[in-house]
């Protein structure tokens, strides 16, 4: 058995005073798509934030691609650059055009040459259907679109793990199809992801486990027809029953 | 089931308004009974004062540098002689007269450059190269004399009997430049993580805040020497220079710490999320966003640091306003023309501060990329 590319053991997290993760197990193997779901305020972005040391763990371990997480910036920077993350706020740097926003990081981090940057940009944004706004500013363009463009900046590293924190919460509803169908694409070509998100019917159809917290913990694991169908947990069951109208 | 719409409505073009100018005064100047009266008022102000004020500046004005015409108009015309016999000493101060080519020269040289730099076609490499030999080219054709040994076969003239303009412009252009990049960095610390760089930074801040500028100066000038071992007090140029660089430094530590604060998080995480480190993440993601949010508030500091070089007259420079001062005051014949004389450098400085506040809107336009 291969060991598991991302695992988190007996992880704890406070704010303050607040209990944020409360003895967090986990392990992810290579290729596998995961979705976290919970009521807000649960400590789920909490618990992909600490994944790329956005967030630091106070108890436990975490493991990334055999690397321990510690206060060590050499070793967070390599875990970072294999680690693409999308945020709910897409996060694109809005003083750079699209282009510029893609190869920023391969020009300054990987120190690529900018043609072979701008090369590798434009194939990223062709796979997200977004290539012919190349040239634009980000808040020249829609939301769906940008957070598309977020995803292909996150791509150009070519990561081997892909975090989505809320990819969709902030758009407009009828964006949020747009930005489903690439990371739908994604999970088909077997990029380890994991997702926090409230849709439900992505979460059915790409997922391999579907992962519920409450109040810091892991609640309930299942593979996603169990989990939707047959949840344990009386509160993933009150859970689910809100969520599906 | 009714529709509201059955069909598009095609786009039409917005209703033809009567000229322009004609719509701009209506709103502006007597759209309201307020406006109406205030307009009034300043044409009547303009009427009463526009003809008072020509005919003390150009009818009954004297433009020959003639002491007795002069005051013989005195309280009718202006003396604009004054400008004419003095404008040697008010642009290059104690200079010596017969060696002022080299002020003239050098501040030329510096003025171009500045202009250069304003120009994005310019931005590369060799403008830090340019920057470096100019410096060079105007300390030596400045102090003349023998520099690492090597005779220039100019005459030497000690620091302190340079003045006028090329003094404001070089203790502006130079205090700017390097008070501007301490700024960042101490604004950068301020928001530091590490407990010592952070108290540092407020320190420095609320100390030099705290101070008036003449009195940075004084001390600079008088009180170094004094703690300094004999001998090895730097040049009174140098000690005033590093005065207003740290002195400015501090202002625009917090406009520039104003720009940051109004940076989102999520800028930088994104930018740590993409493996940039923490330099890389100031230099490429939050510093161009940061600055371009204040260019307004920067460009206002930099005038004013521009204006404050003026109180180096007290230690004893005498840079545009001092050396007006040194002309004017000391020459009972022309002392009570000095108003024409301040008159004078006035529209100096105007040129140079317009300039300045026009280059930061031309600058605001390029930033914003909406």
């Amino acid at each position: 058995m291969t060991s598991p590319l991302i695992q988190f053991e007996n992880v704890n997290k406070w704010f303050g005073t607040f209990h944020a993760l409360r003895d967090i197990h986990l392990q992810v193997q290579r290729g596998e798509r995961i979705v976290i779901c919970g009521p807000s305020g649960s400590g789920k972005s909490t618990l992909l934030r600490c994944i790329n040391r956005l967030e630091e763990h106070q108890e436990g371990k975490i493991t990334v691609m055999g690397i321990e997480l510690t206060d060590d910036l050499k070793s967070i920077e390599r875990i970072r650059r294999q680690v693409g993350m999308v945020f709910q706020q897409f996060n694109l740097f809005p003083h750079l055009s699209v282009l510029d926003n893609l190869t920023l990081a391969p020009i300054w981090v990987e120190k690529i040459s900018p043609e072979l940057a701008q090369e590798r940009a434009m194939q990223q944004l062709e796979r997200v259907h977004i290539a012919d706004q190349a040239h634009k500013f980000p808040l020249q363009l829609s939301g769906g679109q940008q957070q598309r463009v977020a995803i292909a900046r996150a791509l150009c590293l070519t990561p081997q793990i892909l975090l989505f924190d809320e990819p969709t919460s902030a758009l407009d509803p009828e964006m949020v199809q747009e930005v489903l169908d690439v990371m739908t694409s994604l999970a088909k070509q077997g990029t380890t992801m994991l997702c926090v998100t409230h849709e439900m019917h992505f979460a059915r159809a790409v997922a391999d486990r579907v992962i519920f917290m409450d109040e810091g913990q892991i609640i309930e694991e299942a593979p996603p027809t169990a989990f939707f169908d047959h949840a344990q947990h009386p509160r993933t069951q009150a859970f689910l029953k809100r969520l599906v109208v | 089931m009714q529709y509201r719409a059955s069909t598009l409505l095609p786009a039409r073009q917005p209703p033809l308004q009567n000229t322009r100018v004609m719509q701009w005064a209506k709103q502006n100047l007597w759209g309201t009974s307020v406006s109406a009266v205030t307009t009034a008022l300043l044409v009547l102000i303009l009427l009463w004062s526009i003809p008072s004020l020509l005919e003390w500046s150009v009818v009954h004005a004297v433009f020959s540098a003639n002491a007795d015409q002069c005051q013989a108009a005195r309280d009718i015309g202006a003396c604009w002689g004054v400008v004419a016999e003095k404008y040697r000493v008010i642009l290059f101060g104690r200079y010596p007269f017969d060696a002022q080519w080299r002020p003239l020269l050098a501040t030329l040289v510096l003025t171009l450059l500045l202009v250069a730099s304003c120009l994005p076609v310019f931005w590369n490499r060799y403008l830090a190269v340019a920057w470096a030999s100019i410096w060079l080219f105007f300390f030596v054709l400045m102090g003349g004399g023998k520099w690492l040994g090597i005779p220039t076969g100019l005459v030497y003239i000690p620091t302190d009997q340079w003045g006028g303009l090329p003094l404001t412009m070089m203790l502006a252009t130079l205090s700017i430049t390097l008070a501007f990049p301490l700024a960042i960095l101490v604004a950068l610390g301020r928001q530091s993580t590490m407990p010592a760089v952070r108290s540092v930074c407020i320190v420095y801040v609320e100390l030099v805040r705290g101070v008036p500028l003449i009195s940075v100066l004084f001390m600079a000038s008088f009180m170094l020497p004094l703690l300094l071992p004999t001998g090895t007090s730097p040049d009174v140029l140098i000690r005033v220079l590093v005065g207003i660089t740290l002195f400015s430094a501090a202002y625009t530590a917090e406009i520039v710490r104003g720009g940051l604060q109004a940076i989102p998080r999520g800028q930088v995480e994104a930018a740590y999320t993409l493996g940039l480190g923490y330099w890389q993440t100031q230099r490429q993601v939050v510093l161009p966003q940061a600055l371009a949010h204040v260019v307004p508030s920067l460009m206002n500091n930099f005038i004013a640091i521009f204006k404050d070089t003026s109180l180096v007259t007290i230690v004893s420079l005498y840079e545009l306003t001092g050396a007006l001062g040194l002309a004017v005051s000391g020459d009972p014949n022309w002392r009570p023309f000095k108003l024409e004389a301040y008159l004078f450098i006035t529209l100096i400085y105007f040129c140079i501060c317009f300039a300045m506040s026009r280059y930061s809107l031309w600058v605001e336009r390029q930033v914003s990329h909406r």
